[in-house]
């Protein structure tokens, strides 16, 4: 290969990567080394490998949906596959891919390394979390295979606990089950950061990473439960008659708003916030600086996660809640954009002064931050009272949460397993067609998703199969940008798997990084340290610039 | 249509408000969007490796700059919330003098009630500058009535009222949508509002309209099946499938239907003025403040009276023992709102029959 990896030697003392040694990887082998296996970076490949079955299943979903919308009238589809469509690829994309997406898998793998610890607190609570997450996933897949659910993501009531005549209990159950492994990964996340961190290792020297895994994880703990007890009364009002949500049988129709969203809400932030923590990571490492305001960042994810629990009316503005409860909401919301603005100022800080490299990562970092601007601000638009009258249940709300927890979400996801896929597999990847795939996604995703906010500006109400004529075109223009994107998100599939056989030997160090790990070996052993590390200084200890690229020693890399 | 809009109508009083918001938001936060991008863009190129401009970091803590770039986000925030709030709160609070109409949303259809009687599916025709109130409810499932170019819209909701208001400026057809996903047909439950000027609206909902063609007849609503098709195609073939309708039925308006109901249902037995009365008399009840047998009180309105019907035992008058059976199954929400139309009437100048 000609093109310029980062398999290169950054300083003459470093010892050359050697394959064949003993890591985590090959320390043993078999089907059942895996299945029972306790290591959290093995655990963190197996969840791998389930959220990416979920992703591409729910990516099917959204295809069909995109190719569906691309004509007014029914296309290939009558209104109710229409239906159980979109629900399908909502549940799936949120409970199955997006929640557990970057914690149980960047986090599994990097948390107890990067606290310096051999494991997580309890490794064998946390391979129950994978077997309860895949059981979840089972009754899902089992409520696809026989015909799918209609009832929305959100199971609003009494449509799904009374009126809805498809696999609602199949699919809750799915659900109800999955939360289980939630709860437990923050559980587990939670006692590892307070009990687990080695000498030296203070609360202020942790990666931002970790802050915003913790504060991930108190939402978890806590908001999870919620909305499990809530699926729950649905299956029970559903399964038995008893009048919970249903007005027929003396039940109310907007308690299950309130107790839905009182999880749903927190749950955007569990799938955000630790894409924050990514891009604090990689645009460090890229700009070699401290993070500008490290504690503001810090600080800024717990303020996040916990204003993410009083906020929840303001998916119910239109809902008959009271103008007072709704004004309290509202002005509760906007304190989220305080917090949210810090973080992106600081993230730009950063870069300033800095030595800025363009990497696949770092491309995917900058992605991110172009996306969630466009997502946090679009949500100031929704947490405006009077704004969201008009807008709410429109297109302009799917636009907007598809820009945060998709094209932010899945920017920082992708950007981090760009950025640790060295350390996770030993292997690089050829960096020119990261960078063309973060592009790539970055394009697709704006074409894709820009004209869904004129649609809802203009009225276009969501979960609709047929439409008026006026609106086609933009949806065409929607539906061309999605292929775009679905191109985007493939491509590293094929890259990611061809640098397992092909791609250059890792360094431990390609990127030049801070971090405890990136001073261990790639990949790295089953427990991770020969010996307890002792850290004597802050997270992101940049002092020096790197040479370019094109002028480090030992430009051809070795293939093994 | 080939052409492309990318503004819907803006049509009524609220509708211009919400505009000018808008465009506060579309100014203050855009601006926003492209100071920040440009000057991260900015910093990642003019940073960039290679072009010697790095400076190590002194980790020097720079509170005064996280304080001063989170006053300016403080502000805007500040002014959207005042702002939203205002015309939020105005939004949804119905001016005393507004006409009202009645909205039933039902899998998958609208069906709409105007004061004089006169009944329509899936269109609503109404007066220009005049302040409308709709109050509406739902036979099934959440629905939400959705007018884009009004900017407003209401969840419809199953056992309880709620309320939306607005005025409309332009005479005109627009959208109306069911924003709230139903079921099934969610998409089709769609129609059309119909602004007309003060004077034709008053021909229309006379039944003499030449325009909009003849009187419709469309009384048993409930019967209808076949809406998908009748969403679109407009007068005749709606008064075709109802013209099982009684005429007479029609004419009646909405205080007449519900004195029929309080009548035909024997309310009157126990409902009348006077000491041993079984049941609180009526008179002067509508926006009145009830004592309750447990000792709190409740305001008279909408959703006490459907309740006070439905399950007469959730709240009980003082003084009164709990004797009324319920008319659950036995008047439908049409009937509801015409009973209710009926008792506001009730104002205890002795109009009525009693």
């Amino acid at each position: 290969m000609t093109a310029i990896t980062h398999d290169e030697n950054l300083t003459a003392g470093e010892p050359a990567p050697v394959a064949g040694r003993t890591n985590y990887l090959n320390a043993s082998h078999g089907l059942k080394s895996w299945l029972l296996t306790v290591d959290h970076k093995r655990i963190a490949i197996l969840y791998l490998l389930g959220i990416t079955f979920f992703f591409a299943l729910g990516g099917i979903f959204a295809v069909l949906l995109r190719v569906e919308l691309s004509t007014p009238g029914p296309l290939f589809v009558e209104s109710d596959t229409y239906n159980r469509l979109f629900t399908m690829h909502g549940i799936i994309m949120v409970f199955f891919f997006l929640v557990p997406s970057i914690p149980a898998t960047l986090g599994n793998f990097l948390v107890p390394i990067m606290i310096g610890a051999k494991d997580l607190a309890f490794p064998k609570i946390n391979l129950l979390s994978w077997y309860i997450y895949m059981l979840g996933g089972l009754f899902t897949f089992a409520s696809v295979a026989l015909g799918g659910v209609d009832t929305g993501w959100t199971f609003y009531t009494p449509y799904s606990s009374t009126y809805a005549n498809s696999n609602v209990m199949l699919a809750a159950v799915g659900v109800f089950i999955s939360g289980f492994a939630s709860i437990l990964t923050g559980l587990n996340f939670l006692v590892s950061i307070h009990k687990m961190r080695a000498p030296g290792m203070t609360w202020f020297r942790l990666p931002l990473f970790i802050w915003a895994q913790y504060a991930t994880s108190l939402i978890m703990l806590l908001g999870t439960p919620v909305v499990a007890i809530t699926i729950l009364l649905v299956a029970v009002e559903r399964g038995l008659g008893v009048g919970i949500f249903d007005p027929k049988l003396g039940g109310d129709p907007v308690l299950f708003q309130h107790l839905f969203w009182f999880y749903s809400h927190p749950a955007v932030y569990i799938m955000l916030l630790p894409g924050m923590g990514v891009i604090s990571e990689l645009i460090s490492c890229f700009s070699r600086k401290p993070v500008f305001g490290y504690k503001f960042i810090a600080f800024s994810s717990l303020a996040i996660a916990v204003l993410g629990f009083i906020v929840w009316g303001h998916h119910m503005f239109t809902s008959s809640q009271s103008v007072y409860a709704g004004t309290a909401f509202s002005l509760l919301t906007m304190f989220v954009a305080v917090p949210s603005a810090i973080k992106v100022f600081n993230w730009t800080a950063t870069l300033f002064q800095g030595s800025i490299e363009f990497t696949g990562p770092m491309l995917y970092a900058l992605g991110f931050i172009g996306l969630f601007l466009i997502g946090g601000l679009t949500g100031v638009f929704l947490g405006t009272l009077g704004l969201d009258l008009h807008v709410h249940d429109t297109y302009f709300v799917v636009a907007h949460f598809h820009f945060v927890m998709v094209g932010a979400t899945l920017m920082a996801y992708l950007g981090g397993l760009h950025f640790w896929w060295p350390k996770m597999t030993g292997r690089m990847y050829p960096q020119p067609i990261a960078r063309f795939s973060a592009g790539l996604i970055f394009v697709g995703f704006i074409l894709a998703f820009m004209p869904q906010f004129v649609l809802g500006y203009l009225g276009m109400p969501r979960r609709y199969h047929i439409y008026p004529e006026e609106f086609q075109m933009l949806h065409v223009l929607s539906t061309a940008g999605a292929s775009i994107l679905g191109v985007g998100y493939i491509l590293p599939v094929f890259y990611f798997i061809w640098s397992l056989r092909y791609g250059d030997v890792a360094q431990d160090n390609p990127w030049g990084a801070a971090g405890l790990e990136w001073e261990i070996q790639s990949p790295p052993t089953q427990f991770n340290f020969d010996e307890t590390p002792v850290v004597r200084h802050d997270a992101y200890d940049y002092r020096t610039e790197l040479p370019v690229p094109g002028e480090r020693q030992g430009v051809k890399a070795r293939s093994v | 249509m080939g052409s492309v809009r990318l503004l819907p109508p803006t049509a009524s009083t609220f509708a211009a408000e919400y505009d000018g918001l808008f465009w506060f938001f579309m100014i203050s936060c855009g601006l926003a969007f492209f100071v920040t991008f440009t000057v991260m863009m900015y910093f990642a190129f003019r940073y960039r490796r290679g072009t010697g401009r790095y400076v190590p970091s002194q980790g020097v803590a720079h509170t005064w700059v996280e304080v001063a770039w989170s006053l300016p986000v403080f502000f805007v925030v500040a002014v959207l919330f005042v702002w939203g709030a205002r015309i939020f709160i105005d939004a949804y609070t119905p001016p005393k003098d507004a006409m009202e109409i009645f909205v039933t949303g039902k899998q998958w259809m609208w069906k709409v009630q105007h004061p004089n009687g006169r009944r329509e599916i899936n269109e609503l025709h109404l007066p220009t500058k005049t302040p409308i109130k709709l109050t509406l409810t739902s036979e099934d499932v959440i629905h939400s009535f959705f007018i884009p170019a009004f900017r407003t819209k209401r969840d419809v909701l199953p056992g309880r009222y709620t309320d939306m208001w607005f005025e409309a400026t332009e005479p005109g057809q627009y959208h109306l949508f069911c924003a709230e996903y139903c079921g099934t047909e969610h998409s089709r439950m769609v129609g059309r509002i119909v602004a007309m000027e003060p004077d034709d609206y008053q021909n229309w909902v006379g039944g003499t309209d030449e325009a909009e063609g003849q009187p419709k007849q469309v009384a048993s609503l409930a019967d209808a099946v076949d809406r998908p098709e009748k969403t679109d195609g407009g007068e005749a073939k709606a008064a075709e499938a109802e013209s099982d309708a009684d005429p007479e039925e029609q004419q009646k308006s909405m205080v007449q239907a519900g004195e029929q109901l309080f009548q035909m249902n024997a309310c009157a037995g126990c409902h009348y003025a006077g000491d041993g009365a079984p049941c609180p008399d009526l008179e002067g009840l509508w926006k009145s403040k009830r004592p309750m047998a447990d000792g709190t009180s409740v305001m008279a309105d909408e959703n006490y009276i459907r309740e006070s019907i439905l399950n007469p035992q959730a709240k009980v008058v003082m003084g009164y023992a709990p004797v009324m059976p319920s008319f659950q199954g036995r008047i439908d929400e049409e009937g509801i709102n015409q009973l209710i139309a009926y008792i506001k009437s009730l104002d205890g100048s002795g109009g009525a029959s009693n």
